[in-house]
């Protein structure tokens, strides 16, 4: 039941915010806070109560689930179900929405309760996704994350709002619907096979398809997730998504719509299908290697810093695309590592560029320089974030990589030394950025103020996440490893019919 | 006819008999306020005797009606629908028209022609049927006659109408000199013997237009942009949900109980105008910046995707059109609503720009009109999302996968027109324009729908198992 809490706090409380935005400006925000809150301290006691059991659980190694009939003609459940694995994505949700309230605390002053309602029903939505165990459930979750997210870009996007709210949603609709497409042809096929209608994951598992029927349908989830996460050469709806958004949306993009698609390769594409994805990996790990360097070089290109730091998505999306198909269990745990870093990484240094354009009012990095002189706290912070981009060890991303690139030197060596030169790119972006933006001297006389107590907390808060993370991960890691497990051994077992 | 079977078609009698107690009415008293209260009165005497028509079904009474659950279903479908589409028109014509009455009395003699459709079982009624829903279409949509566009709407329909109705005529007098009958549960037994292609091929492929008109599906759809646009609101919302559905509900009748649904040709030739439809509808909209053209151009769309639904046949794909029309019916009138309440006295509005920024002035209409064309578009919460799951689902049962792409991708191209009217509703946000006024009935009717429209796209279960069970005798 808990698990329909979390999703109906949030529900719940965007339409409160959105009624009290008929009256004043600040309530929602509050609302809003104080909602996400309560969500973020009822995943706290979920881990907690669950920490000593993690890796006891019998049987489905289900943490909660919650099982309805929904709609019985097509044996259609709503089944939510947590594990390690979606409990820290959980976490991570939680906590990006939190800092994505405070960062738009000053940003949106155009009908302030209804944007707080489509920022909390697009958490809502993420969190269906990483808790939804029925496949009919986690399309129609994964849709309908869209909507909101499409009206947080186009009302409260910048200059370019319109085109780039309607290629993201054109881009997922068309590779959701071929996700419809593939989910519907698995589910006829179980049918065909053992004579039951059923949307159940767990049911799902290992049904016997002919290795063709095996890669179409593979490719039909994959090709979802994959615009999602995004893989190369699908990306190009995201650089317009995450410029044009308001800061909070470019957060929870980056942060959480992101993951989504590297969750959807990690439950559903290797597990259900894990002949064909073992015969596609080569190919998704060179794109994941391309995407790798071809995201770091366009970042460093850029002139326009929401679109350099969106194109690092894209390297470090990359990342975890390798990490994923090289398949073993270092290579596993880094991805994972990489998913949780980067949204916290990633998500501040967002918050930070949101905070420069609400004061400079242009994003554009030539028209910036020297500003260490006067906002140092702000410009501490992205030297702090961007060191975290780019890998320093002793932050969470450096752990996430480094565990892909040993995972994935087992398993390909030349993917392994091409996605290290990627490590290198990355250190040229962000330093540039650093260089570009906050050294040097302050050539325009800009006179700035600096991050205010709010905005303190929020990016204070992310930076010791991400120190926690990079300096003792290991309680994340007692708490994914045994879903990990789970799912290694469900890929395995159908590899050897 | 034995008394049962009266009361098996009491429903048909009641549409057929309201024309004339409303023009009775009408020459005692002429308010528009009695006469929409009479025709509200009607239809929901009609909704109430098909429960009796149930007990006895099925039934087929004399050759040319079979009532059964399958007819009765459509019956209703089409009542509740012209119940809604009396309170749309209520609104819309009240400070409109000097005369408005008279629409009501056209209005019930094309519902009952399209519910003498969706019970039809001989060529006969086929022919009455159609010609009882056309014929008052003319006068409705050229009811404003007082200006150019609704006449010249009116004419154009009138014009292809009766063209496409003689085509019809033509291919059924072909089928009956071929086969000799013309009901449609002997047709299927006389063809047993094998068929003279050179005489039934032309003839179905002439019934074939004769249908294909009356859906607007492409190549027979040049009318409707014009007809849409032209057409008063409330009436386009009775061409594009009541019209098309009685055909639809016939089409699968006819095809199903004749055995001409797994002729090769009928096949490649139902395969085609599905595929043009969905690639036509959903291509031209994206030149439109006229609201209603744009529906007009999206309802030959949708048609398209009911034909996969068609061609997959089976259970699952009768289950699949019906829900999907139910879904469609929802929609279409809840956006032609919208429509009608946003036009100024005028004329219509039927462009973009009219919309721009309504979120702002309107936010409960603007909403109501986001909920409506995210259901043609297929997103979820909404009915028209399990419509498309569905007919995608009845798709992929058969295996058609050429087509199930061709309707996934077309939709996805679809998507750009219904979000940039999206985009229009919430853009600026300080209009000076003034806020369209909205009256209670069509507030009220505009509410009730987009209830209808989440409560179907969240717990469809209950709808799915009536529509089960209603064309169960189909097959």
């Amino acid at each position: 039941m808990i698990l329909i809490w979390l999703i109906a706090i949030l529900l719940g409380g965007g339409i409160l915010a959105a009624l009290a935005g008929r009256w004043s400006a600040t309530a929602p925000r509050w609302i809003a806070l104080a909602t996400v809150t309560a969500d973020f301290a009822l995943g706290l006691s979920l881990w907690a109560g669950n920490a000593g059991r993690i890796d006891l659980v019998p049987g489905n190694g289900w943490l909660e689930q919650v099982d309805w009939t929904w709609i019985p003609q097509f044996g259609i459940h709503f089944h939510l179900a947590l594990d390690g694995l979606s409990l820290l994505m959980l976490m991570l949700t939680f906590f990006l929405g939190f800092i994505s309230v405070l960062a738009s605390w000053r940003e949106i002053t155009k009908s302030v309760g209804f944007f707080h309602l489509n920022l909390l029903w697009v958490l809502a939505g993420v969190v269906s996704v990483f808790l939804a165990v029925d496949l009919f459930l986690f399309y129609f979750a994964w849709e309908l994350m869209l909507v909101p997210m499409y009206f947080l870009i186009a009302i409260w996007g910048h200059e370019r709002r319109t085109y780039a709210a309607i290629k993201f949603f054109i881009f997922t609709q068309l590779s959701g619907l071929l996700m419809l497409v593939a989910i519907l042809a698995l589910y006829f096929l179980h049918h065909a096979s053992t004579g039951v209608y059923t949307f159940q994951y767990e049911d799902l598992l290992g049904t016997p398809l002919s290795p063709a029927a095996a890669i179409w349908i593979m490719l039909g989830f994959f090709g979802a997730f994959a615009v999602k996460l995004p893989m190369f050469p699908l990306h190009s709806w995201l650089p317009d998504a995450h410029t044009e958004a308001p800061t909070a949306g470019s957060i929870i993009l980056a942060g959480l719509l992101l993951k989504t698609g590297a969750y959807g390769m990690l439950r559903f594409v290797v597990p259900l299908f894990p002949g064909a994805a073992r015969e596609f990996a080569p190919v998704a790990l060179t794109l994941g290697v391309i995407g790798i360097l071809y995201g770091a070089v366009l970042a460093f290109g850029q002139t326009d810093l929401k679109r350099l730091v969106a194109y690092t998505s894209v390297s470090h999306l990359g990342f975890v695309l390798v990490g994923i198909f090289a398949w073993n269990q270092l290579a596993l745990q880094g991805a994972v590592m990489t998913m949780l870093c980067h949204g916290i990484s990633t998500g501040a240094l967002f918050a930070l560029v949101g905070a420069l354009q609400e004061r400079t009012h242009t994003r554009e990095m030539d028209r910036m320089g020297g500003l260490w002189s006067t906002i140092p706290r702000l410009s501490g912070a992205a030297l702090f974030f961007s060191l975290a981009s780019l890998g320093l060890p002793g932050l969470g991303d450096f752990v996430g990589e480094f565990l892909v690139l040993l995972g994935a030197w087992e398993a390909h060596r030349i993917i392994a030394i091409f996605s290290t030169i990627g490590v290198l790119f990355a250190t040229f972006y962000a330093l540039r950025l650093v260089a570009q933006v906050f050294h040097g001297e302050n050539r325009h006389g800009w006179r700035l103020a600096d991050l205010a107590p709010r905005e303190q907390l929020a990016i204070g808060l992310m930076a010791v996440s991400l120190l926690w993370l990079g300096l003792y991960p290991r309680p994340v890691f007692r708490t994914f490893a045994p879903a990990m497990h789970r799912l290694q051994a469900a890929a395995a077992r159908e590899a050897t019919p | 006819m034995t008394g049962t079977g009266a009361i098996a078609i009491l429903p048909l009698m009641i549409l057929g008999a309201m024309p004339v107690v409303l023009m009775i009415a009408i020459s005692i008293r002429r308010s528009h306020r009695l006469t929409a209260f009479l025709s509200l009165a009607g239809l929901a005497a009609a909704w109430r005797t098909l429960w009796a028509a149930a007990a006895v079904a099925p039934r087929q009474v004399t050759p040319l009606l079979i009532i059964d659950r399958y007819a009765l279903f459509y019956t209703g479908l089409i009542v509740l629908a012209t119940f809604v589409v009396v309170l749309l028109s209520y609104a819309y014509f009240e400070h409109r028209s000097r005369h408005p009455e008279e629409v009501y009395v056209l209005l019930f003699v094309a519902a009952l022609g399209a519910s003498v459709l969706a019970s039809a079982s001989h060529f006969a009624t086929l022919f009455l049927g159609l010609e009882l829903l056309s014929v008052p279409l003319y006068a409705m949509i050229a009811y404003r006659q007082q200006r150019k566009l609704p006449v010249e709407a009116g004419v154009k329909y009138l014009v292809l109408a009766a063209a496409s109705a003689s085509f019809l005529l033509f291919g059924m007098a072909l089928v009956y000199s071929e086969l000799g009958t013309m009901e449609f549960g002997r047709l299927a037994a006389a063809a047993a013997g094998g068929l003279n292609e050179v005489v039934v091929l032309p003839a179905v492929v002439l019934i074939v237009v004769g249908i294909g008109f009356k859906l607007a599906v492409v190549p027979f759809h040049m009318w409707t942009p014009d007809v849409y646009e032209g057409a008063p609101a409330p009436v386009a919302a009775f061409i594009a949900t009541v019209s098309k559905g009685g055909m639809f509900a016939l089409l699968l009748r006819y095809f199903y109980r004749t055995g001409f649904r797994g002729y090769e040709p009928i096949i490649a030739i139902f395969f085609i105008i599905a595929v043009a439809s969905m690639l036509a509808g959903n291509l031209l909209a994206l030149l439109q910046n006229n609201v209603k053209r744009i529906l007009a151009y999206s309802s030959i769309a949708h048609l398209g995707y009911l034909l996969v639904a068609f061609l997959a046949a089976g259970a699952l794909a009768t289950t699949a059109v019906t829900f999907y029309l139910v879904a469609y019916f929802i929609t279409m009138l809840g956006a032609f609503g919208v429509v009608g309440v946003v036009s100024a006295p005028g004329a219509d509005a039927g462009d973009l720009a009219e919309y721009r920024g309504l979120f702002w002035r309107k936010p409960v209409l603007a909403a109501i009109f986001t909920a409506m064309l995210f259901s043609l578009a297929g997103i979820p919460l909404t009915a028209g999302f399990i419509g498309k799951y569905i007919v995608v689902a009845a798709g992929a049962s058969r295996s058609l996968w050429a087509l199930v792409v061709i309707l996934v991708v077309t939709s996805a191209i679809g998507l750009y027109y219904y979000l940039r009217i999206v985009v229009a509703l919430y853009s600026g946000s300080e209009e000076t324009s003034p806020a369209p006024h909205m009256a209670p009935v069509a507030g009220v009717a505009l509410v009730i729908l987009t209830i209808l429209l989440i409560a179907i796209g969240v717990f469809p279960g209950p709808l799915i198992g009536a529509i089960h069970a209603a064309t169960a005798a189909l097959g």
